[in-house]
């Protein structure tokens, strides 16, 4: 099985090195990313059979390379299993969506080699059993990743969004590196076994810092998301639905790896950080998304949001398994990690129909869109479905996750510590806020690109987009409906991971009647997807059947009141900016520093009237700016020492050492 | 190990020192020289020492390399680049002798504020041995910082190799084979440099790396 696995990388290895060659050809392009489909998929199929097989092993296979004090590990045990068919999953089909998109790249060259380097670093990542092949994978894929949002370097904004994630991106990694280099210690045992058996006592809070630090500024959690809208609209549609929905969970796939595997048992205070940071960073990300107008944006801000999502579900599972509520933990945790796969789904499935509005209009603005629901039926109809499933409404799989978060968040009066008890609630406020804006936000979303009349040229010329695109959306959709109605099977094949994370699973869900799923206790909660489905496509039937036979058949057109505006122009509509302004002027004024300005003209003057809104980003204003600021500033006084004479860079070095020397001596 | 074996060790390594704030002192080039070929006679010695007192047979080449290249063959070179160059007048120094002796006395206190603690594991005799080198080390490295001639600071460079060579053969068990590497590199790096000497001497008239810094525009 981790033959096979690690086989696969290798494989993904060699078709980047393919790549180079094959993406001179558009033929060659469509047939890397093919191989890549192929290549995902069989992937994904062998990580389920790990997952799935009962007493699935931890076997592995050592490669003869590495450091030299250490062998590489590679292996599937339940939790990487799990990621892994998540990350391959959605990888599968987002190739398969790129083998059409792909071949409009205007400079292929630069995208197709790193594709294949790109999933085969976040595959090293979860196949790593070492530390070492861990952080290799995970710069692999930063590197990968990096290359990719660079790839249309001729715009200023893209160029600077890499630069930023770069920084971002060697800062996390350093952390992470930190944080192996604290749990191997003294001896360096940089295996994940020899990690296990040291005890770690003593370094924990400083590893769950620094997993924070290292793997939620890769997730995006607030305020280390900065980089994350900058780079992932950077890059090619179906790169950026891989990097937010796949990379952000090989992400959290090390916060896991790290805190719940190799940082030994919890104590209950751990949860406070987590939560916090999660529900900050849920709040703030939605309230990000509702203010962009950027489709491609307003879709990486969600990526923030979710991740927020999942980290409550993190944070809630510390708390339990601290406070040794094992159930509840294994409740908690299997909710997040359904929110993990959830959101791979439905954010891959939006950045492809994003990339397809931008690829039939050449826009990502809102404001110039519309209209587009008779022009792309097919890629209409898939954004629904997952503009539904993000938005956590019922039948489709986001409803499910956040459901079962919930679920967790209501267990939490049974927990000791008062301070959680005050917390959690807290925290589970604002998730609900958070859900019912990120709802008003994809209303907002398909609202203004799909409905109403289009505001442009570009929109209105509009045209399907091709075949391959159709198909991986519409097969995503399909997922995202399968997931929601049949939560029980993710949740059963989900037992493994949590008895690895927590040490207790959730009860068999897949046996119950209706397909439904009981978290806790069938006299307190349950939900079937399937009922809910079956009674939402009774209605439906019922409704049409009712308004075919009773209303009246004749079909009359006749013009719409216009409001004593003959000919509207599109520009009449409501617009995205029209819809945030109401929640914008609750939360805006305080998050966001936002000022609205009205420009009125003189009476008898002819001027247009303008309204002008000014936001600031607080937490870049507040946290990023200094640092940048002092970074120039340093970087201006330092720049004397590039001219110095070889007998003052010796006198410096000279002085380094004696200085040294000092402190080994006036140390003790 | 007697006390004697131990004394004729310190002696040596002891001497050393001593050699290396000559060094420090010299203001004449051919002086300087001399005094560098005696510090790695004293050198040669201590090793020899070192051999006889340890028993290992292949230390004796450690202190036969010392003695025949950096006793003999490199101050003869040195010499006879320093003749051809013409530069056997005073040696420019950055700061004046007293205070570059003073601070030298500073940092062989210092080497023995740091060794002892430090090696507290070890006999006492290894210690005093690891002190001495790390003073010799340290000296080497203030003559290079101090000298503006590019003789000397090649100088100040081999008695702080010599440093290392002494540490090493106190610590029990350099492999012959570090040793000759060791060598045969300061060896190149004599080459090296002393090619760069002629080359900055035809292009600037001086040896005095002042003049490199005025050719890039900025004179000290």
């Amino acid at each position: 099985m981790s033959q096979l696995a690690a086989s696969g990388v290798g494989l993904l290895l060699a078709l980047s090195v393919l790549g180079i060659f094959a993406a001179r050809r558009a033929l060659g392009t469509r047939l890397v990313y093919a191989a890549c489909a192929a290549v995902c998929a069989a992937l994904a199929g062998v990580a389920l059979l790990g997952l799935l097989a009962p007493g699935a092993g931890l076997e592995s296979v050592e490669i003869p390379v590495g450091l030299p004090l250490g062998r590489t590990v590679l292996g599937l045990d339940p939790l990487s299993a799990a990621f892994a068919v998540i990350v391959n999953l959605a990888a599968a089909i987002v190739s398969g969506y790129a083998i059409g998109y792909g071949a409009h790249a205007r400079e292929p060259l630069r995208v197709v080699p790193f594709y294949p380097a790109f999933i085969a670093g976040m595959n090293l990542v979860l196949l790593a059993q070492d530390a070492f092949s861990f952080l290799v994978g995970w710069e692999l894929m930063s590197l990968a990743s990096w290359a990719l949002v660079l790839s249309e370097h001729r715009a200023a904004e893209n160029r600077h969004a890499a630069l930023v994630y770069l920084i971002m991106a060697s800062g996390g990694a350093l952390t992470l590196l930190l944080a192996f280099g604290l749990l191997a210690g003294p001896h360096g045992g940089y295996s994940f076994e020899a990690i296990r058996r040291v005890s770690s006592a003593g370094v924990g809070p400083i590893v769950l810092l620094l997993a924070l630090l290292g793997a939620g500024s890769k997730a995006g959690l607030v305020p280390l998301h900065a980089w994350l809208p900058l780079a992932h609209p950077a890059a090619p549609s179906h790169v950026s639905a891989l990097m937010s929905a796949v990379m952000t969970k090989v992400a959290v796939y090390g916060f896991v790896r790290l805190v719940f595997d190799l940082a030994g048992p919890p104590a209950w205070w751990w949860s406070v950080p987590v939560l916090l940071i999660a529900a900050v960073t849920a709040l703030l990300g939605v309230l990000y998304a509702l203010m962009e107008h950027d489709l491609k944006r307003l879709l990486a801000y969600h990526t923030v949001e979710n991740i927020g999502i999942i980290f409550i579900g993190l944070g809630l599972a510390l708390a339990f398994e601290a406070s040794g509520m094992r159930a509840a933990a294994a409740l908690a945790f299997a909710a997040a990690i359904f929110h993990v796969f959830n959101h791979s789904l439905f954010k891959s499935l939006l950045f492809m129909g994003s990339g397809a509005v931008l690829n039939a209009t050449g826009e990502r603005d809102m404001e110039h869109l519309g209209g587009l629901i008779k022009a792309m039926p097919v890629t209409a109809v898939a954004f629904l479905a997952g503009c539904i499933a993000i938005s956590a409404l019922p039948p489709f799989n986001g409803f499910v996750s956040e459901w079962l978060t919930f679920q967790a968040i209501l267990l939490s009066p049974q927990l000791p510590q008062w301070v959680a008890r005050l917390l959690v609630p807290a925290v589970g406020a604002t998730l609900a806020c958070s859900a019912a804006l990120a709802a008003a936000c994809f209303v907002k979303a398909f609202g203004m690109s799909f409905l109403g009349r289009p505001r442009t040229k570009a929109a209105s010329a509009a045209a399907e987009t091709d075949r391959f695109s159709q198909i991986a959306m519409l097969l995503l959709a399909l997922l995202c409906l399968l997931a929601g109605i049949l939560p029980g099977f993710v949740l059963d094949s989900l037992g493994a991971v949590t008895q690895l994370a927590v040490g207790e699973r959730l009860a068999p869900q897949s046996a119950q009647a209706w397909m439904r799923i009981v978290p806790v206790d069938i006299h307190r909660s349950a939900y079937s997807g399937l009922f809910v489905f079956v009674m939402i496509l009774l209605a439906a039937a019922a409704t049409a059947f009712v308004v075919r036979r009773v209303a009246s058949h004749a079909l009359r057109r006749s013009p719409a009141w216009d409001c004593g505006f003959p000919d509207a122009s599109p520009a009449t509509q409501y617009t995205a900016g029209s819809f945030a302004q109401p929640i914008r002027r609750v939360f805006g004024s305080v998050v966001f520093r936002a000022r609205e300005a009205v420009a009125m003209p003189k009476p008898g003057d002819t001027a247009v009237a303008r309204l002008q809104v000014e936001l600031h980003d607080t937490v870049w204003d507040a946290l990023y700016a200094p640092i940048i600021r002092l970074v120039a500033a340093t970087a201006e006084r330092l720049n004397r020492m590039q001219f110095l004479t070889i007998r003052n860079y010796l006198t410096l070095v000279f002085a380094a050492l004696v200085a040294l020397l000092i402190i080994v001596g006036t140390w003790r | 190990m007697s006390p004697l074996d131990s004394d004729i060790a310190h002696l040596l390594a002891g001497s050393m020192v001593l050699l290396s704030f000559l060094l420090l002192y010299q203001d004449r080039m051919f002086a300087l020289l001399n005094v560098f070929a005696f510090h790695a006679f004293a050198l040669a010695g201590s090793v020899a020492w070192q051999a006889y007192l340890q028993r290992a047979p292949h230390l004796f080449i450690t202190a036969l390399i010392a003695l025949l290249f950096k006793g003999v063959i490199i101050p003869v070179a040195l010499r006879r680049i320093v003749v051809r160059l013409g530069i056997h007048r005073s040696i420019e120094t950055v700061v004046s002798i007293g205070p570059t002796m003073l601070f030298g006395i500073a940092l062989v206190g210092l080497s023995i504020v740091v060794m002892l603690p430090v090696t507290q594991a070890e006999g006492p005799f290894v210690r005093e041995d690891l002190a001495f080198a790390l003073s010799v080390v340290l000296l080497g490295f203030l003559m290079m910082v101090t000298r503006r001639n590019a003789v000397s600071q090649v100088i100040g460079f081999m008695s702080l190799e010599n440093g290392l060579v002494l540490a090493a053969s106190g610590a029990r068990g350099m492999p012959l084979v570090v040793e000759i590497s060791v060598g045969f590199s300061v060896l190149i790096a004599f080459m090296v440099i002393s090619i760069f000497l002629f080359r900055i001497r035809e292009r600037f008239d001086t040896v005095d790396l002042q003049a490199l810094d005025m050719s890039r525009g900025e004179a000290l």
